[in-house]
């Protein structure tokens, strides 16, 4: 920071600088104590994940292969009593040639690219379109062997063509993958219901026709950006309240042994409660409220710290970078300079929030750093703290899992339909999903003449005679 | 008081004369007026079928000429002096109503409780 010291004459007598020792700030203790960053569990590296990858590419490798090798082989093995090849012929050479560069490029665009997820269960279309190619590949291969090797065919001509058709083949291939795998299921047909089970927030989205597993992957691509980070600090609350509601009675078997025990313990239990004059819901009402004004106080402390704190720093103009070096500093030492300040307003605000294992003090410094770095607000600096953010927004100790398991009645690679349920789950809660078909949309037109609009004015005059 | 349009109308009405009352450079009947050919004859709340354009009176002042000679409000208005009021506009109903020349206009009004009493009476006898 550098003071500019053309405002005021006596300016250095009468203001003090801010140095870290104010009385809002924190030994080095208490910011330690802040929030410790825990490693997550170090990710066994799964073979089994390549093997789809591994397989794509040999097929790869066969389809180059195959048909420059129809070429060159009879040129090896019976080079003396093969035609000359003439001019169609050498022009068919230049097709071949920007035939399989074409078809190399595209499959490299549409099949070499890293696995965004670990399914179940194969994906069927692909599975489908592997054999497909595979099947094409033999019957050439022993369409080429019987009759074109075997009888030492001298045509080359021919045998050129023959080439060009099985890469035109290949390229058709290419376009039913294409279409099967990226282009069918873009028309939304179902409208997905999820609901998160722990606190009930839902979104929709709109899906074509996929298979379950694939539905369930597009859902957990979606859930990290859109649901706010689950936070299992909230849920105690309900936890305890759930459990008081029926602690409190104990069933006494007056009428001695061999009744209906477990049936009739819990009905005569859920009519006393019933009965039971319950204050609960007075103790829940001025506890939330309670709860909302600390919230308040506790976020109005901590604008104003961090609005004191921005205040302090200021970036360097560039005339000011020229004159000798004062105390300048980069971004990370501004953050760390002003960060005492706002410390303990924010931790405090973040423990009564319950908020405070999402952020770690490096992350909290790193942020600060950036936002000085972009010149933004207090406000937009604060942002993330006030709000929960998607899961996304946070470290990787706040993702808790990237485990899921699919479970579902139906199975999994079979199509979505009307009324489909499964659910996602993880080690804390779990995604109900059910599914709604988009219904048929029936538009009719009507034409209206640019010249039909036409107005009269309505009168409603009174006048005094 | 519903019309068939081409058959001719029929009402029970109450003549009543209302003399002028000069206020500085104005003759005033005390009495305000709605309705016409040319006016929205929806949003009429004093008669019975809303398609009625006739002329309506909309609200009388109190100790006016009007009230004195037993006008009340949502009366329609048939004849003023002789001339018909039951097709004509707004303007022209004013016009017919404030003729400098005349200090006393006579008007034929008809309302719903008119026909009511005449039947009554006709029961009676």
């Amino acid at each position: 920071m550098t003071w500019n010291s053309k405002h005021d004459d006596n300016w250095g007598e009468t203001t003090t600088a801010v140095t870290g020792t104010s009385d809002h700030s924190l030994s080095q203790e208490d910011l330690a104590g802040f929030g410790k960053e825990t490693d997550g569990p170090v990710e066994k590296l799964n073979c089994i994940r390549f093997l789809p990858l591994a397989l794509t590419l040999l097929l790869g490798l066969l389809v180059l292969v195959t048909p420059l090798s129809f070429l060159v082989l009879p040129q090896v093995v019976w080079p003396e009593r093969l035609q000359a090849c003439g001019t169609a012929c050498e022009g068919l050479f230049l097709s071949l040639a920007f035939k399989l560069l074409i078809l190399l490029l595209a499959g490299w665009a549409l099949f070499v690219r890293p696995t965004r997820a670990s399914l179940p269960r194969i994906a069927v279309f692909r599975a489908l379109l592997g054999l497909l190619t595979l099947l094409l590949l033999l019957s050439y291969w022993l369409f080429f062997g019987v009759r074109i090797l075997d009888s030492q065919e001298e045509n080359y001509h021919g045998i050129v063509q023959f080439a060009v058709s099985l890469v035109d083949a290949l390229l058709f291939i290419h376009y039913l993958a294409v279409v099967l795998l990226e282009i069918r299921h873009l028309q939304p047909c179902f409208s997905l219901c999820v609901v998160r089970s722990t606190d009930g927030e839902t979104h929709h989205y709109n899906l074509g026709q996929l298979s379950i597993q694939r539905a369930a992957l597009v859902i957990l691509e979606h859930y990290y950006k859109d649901f706010s980070v689950h936070n299992p600090a909230l849920l105690t609350a309900a936890k305890s309240r759930a459990a008081k509601h029926l602690a409190g009675l104990k069933v006494y078997n007056v009428d001695g042994a061999g009744s209906d025990a477990a049936t009739a313990q819990s009905r005569a239990k859920i009519a006393a409660a019933a009965r039971q004059r319950d204050t609960s819901h007075n103790e829940l009402y001025y506890e939330e409220a309670e709860h909302d004004r600390r919230v308040r106080k506790r976020k109005a402390r901590l604008v104003v710290a961090v609005e004191e704190a921005f205040t302090h720093v200021r970036r360097l103009q560039e005339e000011e970078k020229k004159k000798p070096p004062g105390d300048e500093m980069d971004p990370r030492e501004a953050a760390q300079a002003i960060f005492p300040s706002m410390a303990r307003a924010l931790q405090k605000y973040l423990r009564t929030t319950r908020q405070q294992h999402c952020h770690s003090m490096d992350s909290i410094q790193a942020h600060l750093a950036f936002c000085i770095t972009n010149n933004m607000t207090p406000k937009a600096f604060l942002e993330s703290y006030l709000m929960a953010g998607p899961t996304l927004q946070y470290g990787r100790e706040c993702w808790q899992t990237r485990q899921w398991t699919l479970v579902s009645e139906a199975s999994v690679t079979s199509p979505l339909h009307h009324g489909s349920e499964f659910q996602l789950k993880s080690s804390d809660f779990s995604l109900v999903v059910t599914s709604k078909a988009i219904p048929h949309l029936k538009l009719s037109e009507e034409y209206v003449h640019p010249k039909s609009h036409k107005f009269v004015l309505q009168l409603q005059s009174e006048t005094s005679v | 008081m519903s019309f068939i349009p081409g058959q001719p109308v029929t009402a029970v009405v109450q003549r009543i004369e209302i003399q002028k009352l000069r206020e500085g450079d104005n003759l005033i009947l005390g009495f305000s007026i709605g309705g016409g050919i040319d006016q929205d004859a929806c949003q009429n709340p004093f008669s019975e079928d809303k398609a009625d354009k006739g002329i309506y009176v909309t609200r009388v002042s109190k100790g006016g000429p009007a009230e004195v000679a037993g006008l009340r409000i949502g009366d329609k208005i048939m004849q003023v002096n002789g001339w018909d009021m039951t097709m004509v506009t707004h303007d022209q109903a004013r016009k017919r109503l404030t003729k400098k020349k005349e200090d006393v206009v006579r008007l034929l009004i008809t309302r719903k409780s008119l026909e009511e009493t005449v039947r009554q009476s006709m029961m009676q006898h």
